[in-house]
């Protein structure tokens, strides 16, 4: 049905040249927003693409990422577990200490100063575990503008903690109950939101999906972390690493992680889905492993969806993979071949949440969890002298419940 | 890309004699497969009747981005009972047996089309009957998908003019479109705020200095009263959301019709074309 022309770019011999203009890689990407979206979404490009050009945007965001994020962040040999797995050489790189606890303020504090120097003056966010809302939430009070945060009303039950934080922040949080309740329907709702209010409104997308320019955008802002793994691991061992693991809900560590790295063919690259409780029953968050091509919230990409086209709900034990998308680079990766896609279930990540705590002491989140059990499951397969990086994007302390739950703990 | 068989359809005849006499288009929505497929079959084939001029059938999709929450509400119920895309093109089918004269555009959003298969989507469209889409969330930049593909089996191509199209895009918006022009009168989703007409008339005459298509004015038409003042500044008016709620009134608990769902729809329905016709 649909023409795989998602070769390697021939004119560049490169995979790090996407998006093209009109914001395809391959055939996914693209600007598929109703009209009254499209004067803004052009307009942001436009902005975005005058900040790329100058370097007080960029010496902005560098103050503060140092400053009030706290890059770099530190690239960390996971020596206990190394040992323990018995295979490569395993370092994390640790996102999780950034302030608030993952990866998402690297795009929402690039976000919200390319909104500030558009002159827009609201802020609105989608949701699903509340980490980007917490995000979002943060940077809008250091900026000292109103944010709007729209979170299904089953995810609001389900993090209740991130909700409290939010409020604190400042921020109001909208729960959503079209639809079916959950983080598509929070994006829905903010889209609807964004037609309404286009003049004030800059909305700040928590992952690399969504319309042309964001799936471009938020990879840049995250490439923070693959330039800052880079430097680091040159520094550490004077050599490249040769394998990259990171978690995928929409994909936007993994994509920050990878994209330095894509033109390096020697580097194996992996993405972690989520499997839930198994690819075959169907109640999963596997976008790749388990959906196929479609169109949704601006972009076309592999999603979870019924052979009519109606999409489903995704499934996972980890809220911030629970997303039926994926970015479009990532559909692009997975059919280039460039990167590989392996899903890893709920109980698997489990256990991983639990070694990582014993060996290391680090409460992971659950999300990048599932990026340590498929290390867990590869380890064998290369020996001491090799380097494995994996993305170590957030912490568990928002996730202890739902574990203690899941491992029959009353608290 | 041959168009040039856009010229004379159902939409250019219907728009023609509308003008012929005067008189303004009333365009009607209703979602397909909303409450069940008999009871909107039913509803459907009583709109020429009931005064509607041209019909509007919505694809449900279970992600309505620019639905307010009437069109969301009635695409869940026509899911929840079984409503697919197949199903909508059977509808126009049955639809066509007994009518060859009303036009009817499909509107939605793409990804069950794509699901679908577009080149299948169109070319089928074009052989059972209906006269043009409307595709919500494919905008000019994505012509190639589907527009393109309609234009070449005869469908017209609708598209969506809005507020915020400035002058700097409007030859864009419009580039491909044929049958008639669809100005959304408010930003925002369907349904919600109410257009005021002095806007709606400074709105369609600049609109006229783009396009010699006839305009037709939706989003937030609730009432016959406020349906003649938008239909006095622009060749029709298109209202979904309120018959879409008056199908919502007449559901039990369960979501089950009462028996005169199908009659207060229609009568609601002709209350407003008889405050088109006074336009």
């Amino acid at each position: 049905m649909v023409p795989l022309n998602s070769n390697i770019n021939s004119e560049t011999d490169s995979f790090r040249s996407g998006p093209d203009e009109t914001g395809h890689f391959g055939i996914y990407g693209g600007r598929f927003v109703a009209e009254t979206l499209m004067p803004l979404i052009l307009n942001v490009e436009k902005a975005y693409r005058a900040a790329s050009n100058d370097p007080e945007f960029q010496s902005e965001f560098d103050y503060y990422a140092e400053h009030y994020i706290g890059r770099p962040s530190p690239l960390y040999h996971a020596a206990r577990l190394s040992e323990h797995l018995g295979g490569p050489k395993i370092y994390f790189k640790r996102d999780e200490l950034n302030h608030t606890g993952a990866h998402k303020i690297n795009n929402t504090l690039g976000q919200i100063l390319l909104a500030r120097r558009m002159k827009k003056t609201r802020i609105i966010a989608e949701t699903g575990a509340g980490q980007h809302g917490v995000a979002t939430a943060t940077v809008c009070a250091l900026f000292d503008l109103p944010c709007v945060v729209y979170m299904g009303e089953t995810d609001i039950e389900r993090q209740a903690p991130n909700v409290f934080r939010m409020k604190l922040l400042g921020a109001e949080v909208i729960p959503v109950t079209s639809g079916t309740g959950t983080l598509k329907d929070a994006m829905n709702e903010a889209l609807r939101d964004w037609v309404a209010n286009v003049d004030t409104t800059f909305y700040i997308i928590g992952t690399v999906a969504g319309p042309h320019p964001y799936p471009e955008m938020v990879r840049n802002f995250q490439s923070v972390i693959g330039n800052e793994t880079r430097e680091q691991i040159l520094e550490a061992e004077n050599r490249l690493p040769d394998c990259l693991v990171a978690c995928i809900g929409g994909g936007s560590n993994a994509m920050g992680l990878f994209h330095p790295f894509l033109d390096h063919p020697d580097i194996q690259i992996i993405g972690v889905e989520a499997a839930g409780l198994g690819i075959e029953t169907g109640k999963h968050a596997a976008s790749i492993t388990g959906g196929q091509p479609g169109v949704l919230h601006g972009n076309r990409t592999y999603l979870l969806q019924t052979d009519d086209g109606q999409i489903i709900d995704a499934h996972s034990i980890s809220a911030g993979l629970d997303y039926p998308g994926i970015g479009p680079e990532h559909s692009w990766l997975h059919e280039s071949g460039r990167v590989s896609y392996v899903s890893v279930t709920d109980q698997e990540a489990l256990e991983a949440f639990q070694l990582c705590c014993q060996t290391e002491g680090i409460i992971p989140a659950l999300e990048p969890a599932h990026a340590l059990a498929h290390v867990m499951k590869i380890s064998k397969q290369f020996d001491p002298s090799q380097i494995l990086v994996m993305n170590m994007c957030g912490r568990g302390d928002k996730d202890v419940f739902s574990v203690a739950e899941a491992l029959g703990t009353k608290l | 890309m041959n168009d040039s068989n856009l010229s004379d359809t159902r939409i250019t005849r219907c728009f023609a004699n509308l003008a012929k006499q005067n008189r303004k288009a009333f365009v009607a929505f209703l979602t397909g497969g909303d409450p069940d497929y008999q009871t909107s079959k039913q509803l459907v084939s009583g709109l020429p009747a009931a005064g509607v001029d041209l019909i509007e059938i919505g694809m449900p999709f279970s992600d309505p981005m620019a639905d307010g929450p009437s069109i969301q509400v009635s695409s869940q119920r026509a899911l929840r009972n079984g409503m697919t895309l197949v199903k909508t093109l059977d509808l126009v089918r049955e639809f066509r047996k007994t009518d060859d004269a009303t036009p009817i555009v499909l509107m939605g959003y793409y990804n069950p089309i794509y699901r679908y298969g577009a080149h299948h989507f169109v070319q089928e469209c074009a052989e059972i009957g209906v006269d043009g889409l409307i595709i919500v969330d494919l905008p000019p930049e994505e012509d190639k998908e589907l527009c393109e593909p309609a234009l070449t089996a005869g469908l017209h191509w609708v598209r969506l003019v809005t507020p915020s199209t400035d002058d700097d895009r409007i030859d864009a918006v419009l580039h491909n479109v044929s049958g008639f022009v669809y100005y959304i009168s408010v930003l925002g989703v369907t349904g919600t705020r109410r257009a005021m007409a002095d806007h709606i008339e400074v709105a369609v005459s600049r609109l006229r200095k783009y396009t010699s298509l006839p305009i037709a004015v939706g989003f937030g038409i609730k009432t016959p009263e406020h349906a003649k003042a938008v239909a006095e500044h622009a060749d029709g008016i298109v209202v979904g959301s309120a018959i879409v709620d008056m199908v919502k009134a007449n559901l039990d608990e369960s979501g089950k019709p009462n028996a005169e769902l199908v009659d207060r729809v229609h009568d609601f329905v002709r209350d407003i074309a008889k405050g088109v016709e006074n336009a």
